[in-house]
């Protein structure tokens, strides 16, 4: 075995700081075959694992931050509506309130009127019947009182003239006794 | 190993180790003395490249946004080198070497650990010529990227002339020459070589010098547990041997070619 070549000088074959050719060209193809293969399937795939990565957090975040955008956005957009609509409802309803205030002022200023114009309607008529009564009453007290004067007294008193002017002058004597 | 085993098997330990202990005889053809194609060291280099492809690429086959645990560990490897040692030492830039990087460093690190793996127990990488291809590989790989980047000229005197007074010049280029163009290459391998060497020696001496004392004399049966003990004691050291050089490796290669690309001196 090589223990007894050793023996035999066997340090003098082998000088270790000189490399063995053929060591040199195994350990070459070797390690350029490890060298292929790893650099060509291996490592670069992971530099686009690394990358894809990178993207898909970033890409994440990104993504993250547009829906909160955009839900920060609708909210606002919400907020914005709610309030218009608010401000409308309010305004319908100060409206409905001023309308409504109008309407019954026009009412109450048409029944005022309506039961103004009734009441002198009322008076005129009422006055108006009063002279008719009192020019009936006249003619009748007249006839009357002459009839009954004429019975009364037993005399005609056919002078037109004469009777006229004292019937005048008798109503008027009461007429302006009532009226003291 | 398989001598080491038989001669353990034998009780005939040989002490000291010496440098034929690293030059096992060849699998194929079984027994040769000085056959290279085939012996348990390039066994191990091509073990170690079939299980960082198959691991990688089983790990790798179907990535997911949200890994699994084992893809999780791969990419780990990767970031770690990636974040850690190439954008670290060369900034953005350092992204697209970054494949290399974690190819190298993975590659030195597993032929590293079979130094310590029970029945592979030493290193390819304590056969010089696997760090010398490495360190080959980083030194044509630093001037070609820095020729690329700068152009022949504006590279080499980017790289020759520091900014120093002129009367200093003629010091300072040929140091910058020699340092830069000449040692770099072979400090890379030979520290890796040499660490690796040294601990596979090491690990030898104190578990051959057990067997060596036990059958010398049963009296010093209880030195050679001592002695057995620390080599426990010194393979954990052999670990951290190992990471470290690994990442060493890795991080020089790394700091070469960013002297490469760097604007001024």
């Amino acid at each position: 075995m090589f223990y007894l070549a050793a023996e035999g000088g066997g340090a003098a074959d082998h000088n270790p700081i000189l490399p063995a050719w053929q060591e040199l060209v195994v350990g070459g193809i070797a390690f350029i075959l490890l060298c292929v293969v790893l650099m060509k399937f291996v490592f670069p795939r992971m530099e686009q694992t690394f990358q894809a990565r990178v993207d898909a957090i970033e890409g994440g975040i990104k993504r993250a931050e547009a829906a909160q955008a955009e839900a920060n956005k609708l909210l606002e957009q919400y907020r914005a509506q709610l309030a218009e609509a608010r401000t409308d409802a309010a305004k319908i309803r100060d409206d409905a309130r001023a309308d409504a205030e109008g309407i019954r002022q026009d009412i109450l200023a048409k029944a005022r009127e309506e039961s103004d114009r009734i009441i002198a309607a009322g008076k005129e008529q009422l006055a108006a019947e009063r002279a008719t009564i009192v020019r009936e009453l006249r003619a009748e007290v007249g006839t009357i009182a002459v009839d009954l004067a004429s019975k009364i007294v037993g005399e005609s008193l056919a002078d037109e003239a004469r009777r006229k002017g004292t019937v005048d002058r008798f109503l008027s004597g009461l007429e302006s006794a009532g009226a003291r | 190993m398989f001598g080491q085993a038989n001669v353990l098997a034998q009780g005939q330990a040989e002490f000291p180790p010496s440098v034929s202990d690293f030059y096992l005889p060849s699998i194929l053809p079984w027994g040769a003395e000085n056959s290279f194609w085939f012996t348990k060291i390039t066994a191990m280099v091509w073990i170690a490249v079939g299980i960082l492809i198959i691991f990688f690429l089983a790990s790798y086959r179907n990535p997911q946004l949200v890994p699994t645990k084992k893809q999780w560990f791969a990419e780990s490897i990767y970031g770690f080198v990636r974040n850690n040692i190439a954008v670290d030492m060369i900034g953005h830039a350092g992204v697209r070497f970054a494949p290399y990087f974690t190819t190298l460093f993975c590659f030195i690190l597993l032929t590293n650990f079979f130094a310590i793996v029970p029945f592979f127990q030493i290193s390819p990488n304590s056969h010089i010529a696997f760090p010398a291809l490495l360190a080959a590989i980083t030194y044509v790989m630093f001037n070609y990227v820095g020729i690329r980047h700068h152009g022949f000229v504006k590279y080499f005197k980017n790289s020759l002339v520091p900014p120093a007074p002129w009367y200093i010049l003629p010091l300072l280029i040929p140091i910058e020459f020699f340092s830069t163009f000449l040692v770099r290459p072979f400090s890379l391998a030979v520290r890796l070589f040499a660490n690796m060497f040294a601990g596979h020696m090491l690990l030898l001496v104190f578990t051959l010098g057990g067997f060596a004392m036990i059958s010398a004399n049963a009296w010093l049966a209880p030195v050679s547990v001592l002695s057995w003990v620390m080599t426990i004691a010194l393979t954990f050291l052999e670990f951290l041997v190992i990471v470290l050089q690994a990442y060493v490796f890795t991080v020089l290669t790394a700091s070469y070619v960013q002297g490469a690309l760097a604007e001024e001196h």
